[in-house]
């Protein structure tokens, strides 16, 4: 089982790389906001894995449900303070 | 329980996948947020379900409940988080002019759209 979250949490390591790529040369900036949250959502489950790696999942879980709550609140601000008519 | 940790870990790195690749492949900013915001969400609620059943593998006791309940917490706030951001970021493109993607380039409404609603 530790080897099977290893893989998984390499899998998503790569995953996030691949992502980051949209987000750094996304051709509008709202593909970089969703690059950016893409990014954040992949890191709270990679958070949550490495609790279970470092057996200590009862820390790691306080830190994941902050940085879930981080993510949301950032994306919603991104989107209210980037609407702007006509900029496209 | 741990069969089953592992079918809901495997099934959400595959539905991460596919965001993924539609992310990097679809033409327009709209499309590519229809596959992210499926993808996004499923992906995290299944793994992190899996990850709570497997987190009670090791026992009852009173901690590791503690934990599965925080785990299921995330999963129900991303559950509904997560659609809440897409429509928001997709509202303020709309919002913004930013044209669907059509084949010949001629948009298939008015556009840009009348603002109708006054916010």
């Amino acid at each position: 089982m530790e080897n099977f979250l290893l893989t998984i949490s390499l899998i998503l390591g790569l995953l996030i790389l691949l992502s980051l790529y949209r987000g750094i040369f996304g051709p509008t900036v709202f593909d970089r906001i969703i690059g950016v949250g893409f990014v954040g959502s992949k890191t709270l489950v990679l958070l949550a894995l490495m609790g279970f790696i470092y057996k200590r999942i009862d820390m790691f879980v306080d830190i994941s449900l902050a940085y879930s709550i981080l993510i949301f609140i950032g994306t919603l601000v991104f989107a209210k303070y980037f609407k702007s008519k006509g900029a496209m | 329980m741990s069969i089953a940790a592992i079918l809901f870990i495997s099934a959400g790195t595959f539905f991460f996948a596919t965001g993924v690749i539609g992310f990097l492949r679809f033409p327009d900013f709209y499309s590519r947020m229809h596959a992210t915001g499926k993808g996004d969400t499923l992906g995290a609620v299944l793994t992190l379900a899996g990850l709570a059943l497997y987190n009670l593998d090791a026992g009852f006791s009173l901690g590791n409940i503690l934990v599965s309940i925080k785990l299921m917490f995330i999963v129900v706030f991303w559950f509904l988080a997560s659609p809440t951001a897409t429509h928001a970021l997709l509202r303020a493109a709309y919002d913004s002019g930013l044209m669907p993607w059509t084949k010949d380039g001629k948009p298939v409404v008015e556009w840009p759209p009348k603002s109708g609603e006054d916010k």
